[in-house]
């Protein structure tokens, strides 16, 4: 059985059409990433998911429940990391792990967490002392306290340095190993791609694209492009494939084959003793593909 | 693999809720030390001889309205400070995503400020016996308890309205703080007014706050003879409670509302969410 799965998920505030028609499908034990720019609909859709909003139209079934009546038994198998959520700031990490720890009928060890998300020498100090990457460390263990079935990760490293990204990215990495089903939400692309083995991508309410890393929005079938240096005393028309001029004196070759094209190029070049300066072969990277898809049109 | 009770989820929310305010030492100290200052300071500005015209001591008079007011801030104020604070650091949100059901959090939250109310009563009564001779009638003091019960429901209800109506942290203490001071005046719980002006006779018998004092200062005045229930006076406060519970139960919000999320984080909708 799927872990999630929604078909036509609609949702507006008074007028603004918030999310508009998404379909959704992950599989148990899957991360998957709902990617997309602020105000696409990300967190939307997740808070509906989570049972935090109600959905206008849409059916949903989250681990068999409808979260929206899911209620007590349906809250004990989630666990929701909040953007901005916060705790009381008076309470000491090792007590608000164990206040929260205690709603749940499964509760992982306190200290297991503290160790697990590197809070260790911070485990006694009040709340209110940590910073804000510490806070958001603590945010992702009080998300895992009651030992869920399946977590909600909204933007788990918003507002992070690189360092503290890379750090982040090291412990989400040992809950995947966990066989947990993770649903996170992401403006960064790099982030989906690290860590989701599937990743749709959301715009103006509505999935444009879904797909591994790998293949998102036709990147395995697409064009690879080859660019070089014209060599001297040469036109692009005289190229034995089609290019187009670029700046300066680089041309751009944009091929299906890309074997076969260089194959021609390079024949072509050995044959006329001639050097392709800053010859390069890229393939478009998932980054191009998002940008693609949520350019405004 | 067991279920927690949901007995064991309130206290458990009990517990902490009194631990995050003993951590919190304004609240403390508004709520336990100021009430007891102004009892040193009346009697030391009044003396604690017997009051003209009403035969029982400054003391005798003031510790019980004192103790009300030490009550009423432990209840209405903290309730609605702390439950409007809560809701802007997304805590109450936070609540919401977890398995408690959120009723047992607000009771684990209001039990607290009652549990707190006893004892600033209690200490406020005990400083007036200890070091000013108030008595204490064992007689009225079947009517004291039932007068503090119900007064204290009364105002924690009205604490959790102010915290569903206020649109931010920022805007509790201002609002509990406006109507908690000029109402007290007004309910004669610093000094007797004599002969006040009409509108503000009308005023103070209109607020609950003067129906609560009088009737449990009554209980503490060895002039009057029986048990002195005074039933007009708790049933008014039973009405305010119960008004109030339904205004708050229908208003109450579980996220900040935009604008109040620090950070300034998209929100375009406030969602009314049911208490229960």
């Amino acid at each position: 059985m799927a872990a999630i799965e929604v078909t036509g998920l609609k949702k507006s505030y008074d007028d603004v059409v918030a999310v508009d028609g998404v379909d959704i499908v992950i599989e148990t034990g899957e991360v998957f990433a709902l990617l997309g720019p602020n105000g696409a609909g990300k967190t939307t859709t997740v808070e509906i998911l989570e049972g935090h909003r109600s959905a206008d139209g849409g059916r949903i079934s989250v681990l068999g429940f409808d979260p929206s009546t899911g209620g007590r038994a349906y809250r004990e198998q989630i666990g929701i990391v909040l953007q901005e959520g916060a705790v009381e700031r008076e309470l000491s990490i090792r007590e608000a792990l164990s206040i929260y720890g205690g709603m749940y009928p499964r509760q992982l060890d306190p200290d297991h967490l503290i160790d697990m998300v590197g809070l260790d020498e911070k485990a006694d100090a009040r709340i209110k002392t940590l910073s804000g990457g510490q806070q958001r460390r603590l945010e992702l263990a009080l998300g895992l306290v009651g030992d869920p079935d399946l977590l909600f990760l909204d933007e788990p490293t918003t507002g992070f340095d690189p360092s503290a990204r890379r750090q982040a990215w090291g412990i989400l990495e040992n809950l995947t190993s966990l066989g947990k089903t993770i649903l996170l939400t992401t403006h960064y692309m790099d982030e989906a791609q690290h860590l989701a083995d599937r990743i749709a991508v959301i715009d103006h309410g509505k999935i444009v694209a879904e797909g591994t890393p790998e293949t998102l929005g036709g990147r395995a079938d697409g064009k690879s492009v080859i660019r070089f240096g014209l060599p001297p005393g040469v036109a692009a028309e005289d190229l034995p494939v089609d290019a187009v001029m670029m700046d300066g004196d680089l041309v751009e070759v944009s091929a299906e084959s890309a074997t076969r094209a260089l194959h021609d190029l390079t024949t072509w070049a050995i044959g006329r003793d001639l050097e392709l300066e800053r010859l390069q072969v890229t393939r478009p990277s998932l980054e191009d593909v998002y940008l693609e898809l949520t350019a405004e049109p | 693999m067991r279920r927690p009770s949901v007995a064991s989820l309130v206290w458990q929310q009990f517990r902490y809720q009194n631990k995050v305010f003993w951590r919190t030492p304004i609240a403390a100290f508004f709520t336990i030390v100021f009430p007891l200052m102004l009892l040193v300071l009346f009697t030391a500005i009044f003396g604690n001889d017997e009051i003209e015209g009403l035969g029982i001591t400054t003391a005798q008079y003031f510790t019980p309205g004192l103790a009300v007011f030490a009550a009423v801030s432990a209840t209405y104020t903290n309730l609605a400070i702390g439950t409007a604070i809560a809701r802007d650091n997304g805590i109450l949100k936070r609540i919401r995503g977890t398995p408690i059901p959120p009723w047992a959090y607000i009771a684990g939250r209001v039990a607290s400020s009652v549990y707190l109310a006893f004892l600033a009563m209690a200490l406020m009564m005990t400083a007036g016996v200890v070091f000013y001779g108030v008595q204490i009638i064992a007689r009225t003091l079947p009517a004291a308890l039932l007068t503090f019960v119900v007064g204290v429901s009364c105002f924690a209800a009205l604490g959790m309205l102010v915290a569903a109506i206020s649109p931010n942290g920022d805007a509790a203490p201002a609002i509990t703080n406006a109507t908690l001071l000029p109402v007290a005046f007004i309910s004669n719980i610093f000094f007797p007014i004599e002969d006040p002006p009409r509108w503000m006779e009308i005023a103070g018998n209109f607020f609950p706050l003067k129906a609560f004092a009088e009737a449990f200062r009554d209980a503490f005045d060895p002039t009057l003879t029986g048990p002195q229930f005074h039933w007009p006076q708790i049933g008014y406060l039973a009405l305010w409670g119960v008004v109030a519970s339904l205004l708050a139960i229908r208003f109450f919000r579980w996220e900040p509302s935009s604008g109040s999320m620090s950070r300034g984080r998209r929100r375009r909708a406030e969602e009314v969410s049911e208490l229960v």
